[in-house]
């Protein structure tokens, strides 16, 4: 801001023909930067493209930051009765549920027996499965929120197993929280699995004198859905209620007030075992997102990895687009950049950037992924809810590579799986200190490859610079074309000009944040509507709102002319907006702010009226308007919603878009995600105002 | 009556006996060392090792002593303590499992980590000095950093919610000191034998370190003589008390393991410490069924009291005792030598199970909330399967509960947000709220305490006690090594004040300092867990970021400054006229002509758009970093390639 004003006063000298001082060499750049700015903007633009292309290339390998976690440096204490102790529970429960079926809190009711036999103390939470309800007030309001007493119904509740073993000698101030989520009505056999790896380390950890922080294992009842009961019973734990709640009175299993407690939550790891894996190998993935893009210490994604590959011999990987694997064009850009490395490595041997262009595919694939489920902000397994108490978690998924059936091997899983747990729990018992060594900001290529904030963040500062350069020129190039329309003199270089065009945007984004809350009320409408039905509702209403906001004089984007607004000036105030927007998000969820920039940044760039080019007809200007058309097309998150869909390999949807929207942004809101504000207050005013560019009546 | 009278005789006697010691100017120094065992029903034992010491009220030798340890008689003259309590514990004690009713739970269930409370005899004034004085003593004394209890901070002044009611009381703790051996051999430095002989001897210290639960403690009051010019005596009390897992070879998981004092510790007793007065070995038997026990007097019966069904001792013991619900077998050990070492075992032979007597109301204390800004804490008070309950008030049936907690300062506690419910119903202060007293804390110069007692019915469920804080901002040099570990808050204690702990006997007890102490009336008493607040923490590498950053800050203002101020515009433009009006020579008209080149002509060109000096400018710049580049790219390749 502090360049284009002295840019102004310069410009303003030069006029007056007054002898001018040579400006400050800062002052003197930004000018510069200014004045070129369309070139400039085109190169920042497209080193903010290729720097995120770069990305895969400049990932570092994983190391463990913390020196206290010392992974895999004690020998495993488990022993194969431990492992027949699991495969005993396992076959406990098989036999039980072949000979009862579906009955109530029976099957809670065995593992709880085998809890306390292993000297754990046990206890059983009921929890009700409903859903979290939009409510505009408690967007960004702690956890606690939803502890609302509401009407409880006996006829549906799930109920959550606890068993903490207490550390012999410890003080009690931290515990280490293992998930295993399990649907105790219709679970596989595989599901079964994770109870068995889980028991298995539990009888150990029973026996152990080293621990330091006492062991809950949650058994959490995924019979509606695996986020709920473990959200719930972290909910119990941290924030109870001590008044009465209606949920005791229906008793089946006496769970009235034995809630127990074991400190601090240092770490969480939730293990889950499902489907065969395609190979003969377990493949074990790694989930780590938690809501609003939030990562946990890298260093606990490290230590499992560590253990997994050095010491278990898991194949580990964690989440790819799949569909970008077989893209060709990312192959071309791969190759491009490994001949690159190539002759870099000629040119100095110490240069050692290049890397094959499969590794780049696989990389990138990863890094799309990571982006991806960031960007979403909701949290990609039960660990999210630990995000919400600052606990560090993730979730373990493992693939076993045999059927369920096989005796041998599922001894041997067991074994593999409880050291694998038993190790990381055992780094994590050694910390004396919560985790704060390594990253919290990251983005993850492979397993074993990272890139940390310091480097990603500047494809997106490339990207988001041309902003304000574009914006000083247009607000330049629009007070001269007034200056030259109305004859005035330099008065109006200083003069409120812009205030006019910020009205409008103003308005647009009051509009913006209305249609955000919309939602809401239209909940609240009485009687079962469908999603779809409810998604046009939502977009009748705001077509209206925009009609009313359009007509009001003064705040429509379309008056102007009354005004004698022009658009330059218009567009220089949206990017600006756009600019700030892009970088409040940055700071909330880096993802979504990336994403959005990929797709704003451009769009807001082309925008332009289209009628003096459909007019001049010359080839340049309509293949802007062109551009600028299909940008604006894409940016409209029904229409980018579709096309990331398609992308993803979801298919490309039909007439339920409007529905499957819906859905969409209603688990966007049921879970917080900041993108949905995100796309509410910054990306839908800014594409409205870049419409309003387009079509703009110059 | 008769036993009431039976007692005035033998207080008499007692009291005529010391009499006669004082004025016989043969004053006794008496020690005696007693243990206690007693299974657990959960399949551990404990053990209580007892030693007591006392120095009678004398001046006739001047500082010197026969057994008391000159150490602590020194404290005790020095700092004029009246009565003091040390502890040093690690591990948790199981209130469920292990018992919360009876004296040596109530006596011995010590908070995690050393806990300190000193009464004085000094002018109010002078009581903190006292107080910070006898923290580095015993500093010293016990390797350990009490003296961290110095700083106003970490300790608070109770009224009454500690049980004793002095003005002079000092309470405080430090739930994270580490204990070990070197806290131990000081202790043991105390008794007359150490640990070569005696009971004593048992410690071997990978066995005691082995344990559950382990804690020492050193107990000292000082007896007033009530006569003039005689000083006042001092009772020396250390106790050790270890749960210990006994090693189970047996398959079977009912039974309780058999054990031996070998098996437990290592190491036999060979011998009592030859200068203590008694040494006894207790072996406490809770919940045994009362069919066998009908009658005690005949030999055979009393044979069958420790070889039974049930169990067996491997030694007959010297006599036993009965209470109401436990049975205490009495060892002497003085007859035990080299050749024939004391080595009591039991063995088990029939599962058996049993409980312990619980405390009226089983106490639990957690942290509430997420984020960095605020919590609470609450504290839960259950109902447990406790025997004795009844206390009748007003006709009706209530349980006096006291809590006595300290809040660092760094936990700003808002105790207007105190709120109490019984039952899963809010109750207001006054219904079960009686008394309290709060001191708040104030930032960085002392801790708040709150005293409270509560009255609840008999019937209660359950109770809770929640009370919100806001987490506070410690300065940078604040912040202990280890800061993202978090911040503790000590444990409360939470007392019955109106249920008393104590071993009622049959029989008569002789002279046994351990049990007369389990036979005095104790509160019921239980510590809370300690808890972790995780308090935010800067990254420490901060401040280093924050000095560059503000010296970067601090040289472009200075330097923008003095640049405006210093400079002269219109005469530097008249300076640069005159340069240009001037005839240069030779070399120095190249130098200045080239760099009017590289500059862009200013002054004859002033006319000409910035934009097309920029890029002109532009065009030249990016040619020569360039050139520059592809030089030093030239270098680089031809440097490493050799």
């Amino acid at each position: 801001m502090a360049a284009d004003n002295r840019y102004e006063e310069e410009e303003v000298r030069t006029d007056d023909g007054s002898p001018i001082t040579k400006p400050r060499p800062i002052v003197r750049l930004g000018i510069f930067l200014v004045a070129h700015s369309p070139v400039f903007s085109v190169v920042f633009s497209a080193a903010g493209v290729l720097a995120l292309l770069l990305l895969p290339l400049l990932a570092k390998n994983t190391y463990i930051s913390e020196n206290a976690l010392m992974p895999g440096s004690a020998r495993s204490m488990l022993s194969n009765r431990d492992a027949s102790d699991g495969s005993k529970l396992v076959k406990d429960i098989k036999n039980f549920r072949l000979n009862h079926e579906g009955q109530g809190v029976e099957v809670q009711r065995l593992i709880g027996k085998y809890m306390s036999e292993m000297v754990a103390e046990v206890y059983y939470q009921k929890f009700q499965p409903e859903g979290n309800q939009f409510h505009p007030l408690h967007f960004f309001s702690g956890p606690a929120s939803y502890t609302l007493l509401r009407n409880v119904s006996c006829a549906s509740y799930g109920v959550n197993v606890v068993g903490i073993i207490r550390a012999p000698r410890g003080d009690g101030k931290e515990s280490i929280v293992l998930v295993t989520p399990y649907d105790f009505i219709n679970g596989g056999d595989y599901e079964d699995l994770s109870l068995g790896v889980v028991s298995s380390l539990f009888s150990l950890l029973s026996r152990v004198t080293w621990l330091s922080k006492d062991i809950i294992w949650l058994v959490a009842d995924s019979r509606y859905g695996d986020y709920r009961p473990v959200a719930a019973w972290l909910a119990e734990y941290h924030t109870p209620s001590f008044k009465v709640s209606d949920q005791l009175k229906c008793d089946e299993l006496n769970t009235a007030d034995n809630f127990r407690r074991a400190g601090t939550v240092a770490a969480a790891l939730v293990l889950k075992v499902d489907g065969r894996s395609e190979r003969f190998e377990d493949i074990l993935s790694i989930y780590a997102d938690a809501s609003n893009g939030q990562m946990p210490n890298l260093d606990l994604i490290n230590v499992v990895n560590y253990l997994a590959v050095h010491r278990q011999g898991f194949h580990v990987k964690v989440e790819k687009v799949v569909s970008l694997l077989s893209s060709s064009w990312l192959k071309i850009v791969g190759e491009i950049f490994e001949a690159v490395g190539k002759v870099a490595h000629t040119l100095n041997p110490d240069w050692k950037f290049g890397i094959p262009a499969a590794e780049y595919i696989e990389g990138s694939a990863t890094l799309a992924s990571s982006l991806y489920s960031q960007a979403f902000g909701i949290p990609t397994g039960p660990h999210g809810a630990f995000r919400d108490y600052q606990v560090d978690a993730i979730t373990l998924k493992i693939s076993p590579g045999f059927p369920p059936d096989s005796k041998a091997r599922q001894h041997d899983f067991f074994l593999r799986g409880s050291q694998l747990l038993e190790g990381t729990i055992r780094s994590v018992n050694n910390l004396l200190e919560k985790f704060h060594q390594s990253f919290f900001l990251y983005l993850l290529t492979s397993p074993s490859k990272f890139i940390s904030v310091g480097v990603y963040m500047i494809a997106f500062a490339l990207l988001v610079a041309s902003l304000p350069m574009v914006a000083a020129s247009l607000y330049v190039d629009g007070c001269k074309a007034l200056t030259k329309s109305t004859h005035n003199s330099a008065e109006n270089f200083k003069s409120w000009k812009w205030l006019d065009a910020a009205k409008q945007v103003f308005a647009l984004h009051l509009l913006g944040f209305i249609v955000t809350l919309l939602p809401y009320f239209i909940c609240q409408v009485p009687g079962q509507h469908s999603p779809r039905n409810r998604s046009i509702m939502w977009g009748t209403t705001s077509s209206l709102l925009l009609v009313t906001f359009v007509t009001i004089p003064g705040c429509s984007p379309f008056s102007s002319r009354l005004h004698g607004t022009n658009w330059a000036i218009l567009k220089s105030v949206t990017i600006s907006a756009a600019f700030i927007g892009l970088c409040l998000m940055s700071i909330i969820n880096f993802a979504t702010a990336e994403i959005g920039a990929l797709l704003l940044v451009p769009t807001c760039l082309l925008a332009q009226p289209i009628k003096p080019a459909l007019r001049s007809r010359r080839v340049k200007s309509l293949l802007g308007a062109f551009c600028s058309m299909v940008l604006v097309t894409i940016g409209f998150p029904v229409i980018f919603f579709a096309i990331t869909k398609g992308l993803v390999g979801e298919g490309l949807v039909g007439l339920s878009l409007g529905g499957e929207f819906w859905t969409w942004l209603e688990s966007l809101w049921a879970w917080k995600s900041a993108t949905y504000l995100y796309i509410g207050m910054v990306h839908l005013p800014c594409w409205l105002l870049c419409v309003c560019i387009l079509f703009h009546p110059s | 009556m008769a036993r009431l009278v039976r007692s005035w005789i033998l207080l008499l006697i007692l009291q005529s006996f010391l009499v006669s010691i004082a004025f016989g100017s043969k004053e006794v120094e008496e020690f005696s060392e007693a243990l206690l065992l007693k299974p657990l029903p959960d399949r551990k034992v404990l053990a209580h090792f007892h030693f007591e010491n006392r120095a009678p009220p004398s001046n006739s030798h001047g500082r010197h002593h026969h057994l008391f340890p000159k150490a602590i008689s020194q404290l005790v003259q020095k700092f004029r303590v009246k009565e003091m309590e040390l502890s040093f514990t690690q591990g948790r004690w199981n209130h469920e499992h292990w018992g919360g009713f009876d004296p040596l739970s109530s006596m011995n269930a010590k908070p995690v980590g050393v806990e300190l409370w000193a009464v004085f005899d000094v002018p109010l004034s002078q009581v903190d000095t006292s107080w910070k004085n006898l923290t580095h003593a015993l500093s010293g004394l016990f390797c350990a950093s009490i003296n961290f209890l110095e700083s106003s901070t970490s300790y608070a002044a109770p009224t009454w919610g500690f049980g004793t009611n002095s003005d002079k009381l000092r309470y405080g703790s430090l739930p994270r000191e580490a204990v070990c051996t070197e806290n131990l051999t000081p202790w043991l430095k105390l008794l007359p034998c150490r640990d070569k002989d005696g009971i004593s001897a048992l410690m071997n210290r990978p066995s005691v370190y082995r344990g559950f639960y382990h804690s020492q403690r050193l107990h000292l009051s000082t007896v007033e003589s009530g006569q003039e010019g005689l000083g006042s005596g001092i009772v020396l009390e250390q106790t050790l008390t270890v749960v210990l897992q006994p090693d189970t070879t047996s398959v079977e998981r009912n039974t309780q393991p058999s054990w031996s004092l070998n098996s437990l510790f290592g190491r036999k007793v060979v011998g009592r410490c030859v200068l203590a007065k008694s040494s006894n070995v207790y072996l406490q038997l809770e919940g045994l069924s009362g069919h066998e026990l009908k009658n005690v007097d005949s030999e055979i019966e009393a044979h069958k009291l420790w070889k039974n069904a049930d169990f067996e001792l491997s030694l007959k013991p010297d006599r036993v005792l009965r209470e109401i619900s436990s049975f205490l077998f009495i060892f002497d050990i003085e007859k035990s030598s080299d050749s024939e070492p004391f080595d009591l075992g039991l063995t088990w032979k029939r599962p058996s199970k049993w409980l312990c007597q619980l405390a009226p109301l089983h106490a639990s204390r957690f942290l509430m909330g997420s984020g960095n800004e605020r919590g609470a804490i609450a504290i839960l008070l259950k109902e447990t399967e406790s025997q004795e309950k009844l206390n009748l008030t007003n006709g009706r049936c209530t349980i006096k509960v006291n809590i006595f907690q300290i809040f660092p300062w760094y936990v700003k506690v808002y105790y207007h947000t105190l709120q109490i419910f019984v039952d899963q119903q809010k109750k207001t202060d006054s219904e079960v709220l009686k008394k309290i007293n709060v001191s708040p804390s104030t930032d960085k110069v002392s801790s708040g305490m709150m005293e409270m007692m509560l009255e609840l019915p008999c019937e209660v469920k359950s109770a809770a006690i929640s009370i919100e804080y806001d987490k506070g901002f410690l300065h940078i040099d604040e912040y202990p090594p280890d800061a993202n570990q978090g911040f503790d808050i000590p444990s409360a204690l939470i007392s019955f004040p109106d249920h008393h702990a104590s071993l009622d006997f049959k029989e008569e007890l002789g002279n046994s300092p351990l049990l007369s102490k389990f036979k005095e009336k104790s509160s019921v008493r239980s510590y809370t867990e300690v808890l972790l607040v995780p308090l935010t923490t800067p990254d420490f590498s901060m401040p280093y970021n924050v000095i560059t950053i503000t010296c970067t800050i601090f040289a472009l203002y200075f330097g923008s400054l003095l640049n405006v101020i210093r400079r002269r515009i219109g005469e530097e433009e008249r300076f640069l006229k005159s340069q240009a009006g001037k005839k240069k020579g030779g070399l120095k008209q190249l130098l200045s002509r080239f760099i009017a080149k590289i500059r862009g002509r200013p002054i004859e060109e002033s006319s000409s758009s910035s934009e097309l000096q920029s890029s002109v400018l532009s065009s030249k710049l990016i040619f020569k970093i360039i050139l520059v580049a592809g030089a030093a790219a030239a270098w680089q390749y031809f440097s490493t390639d050799k």
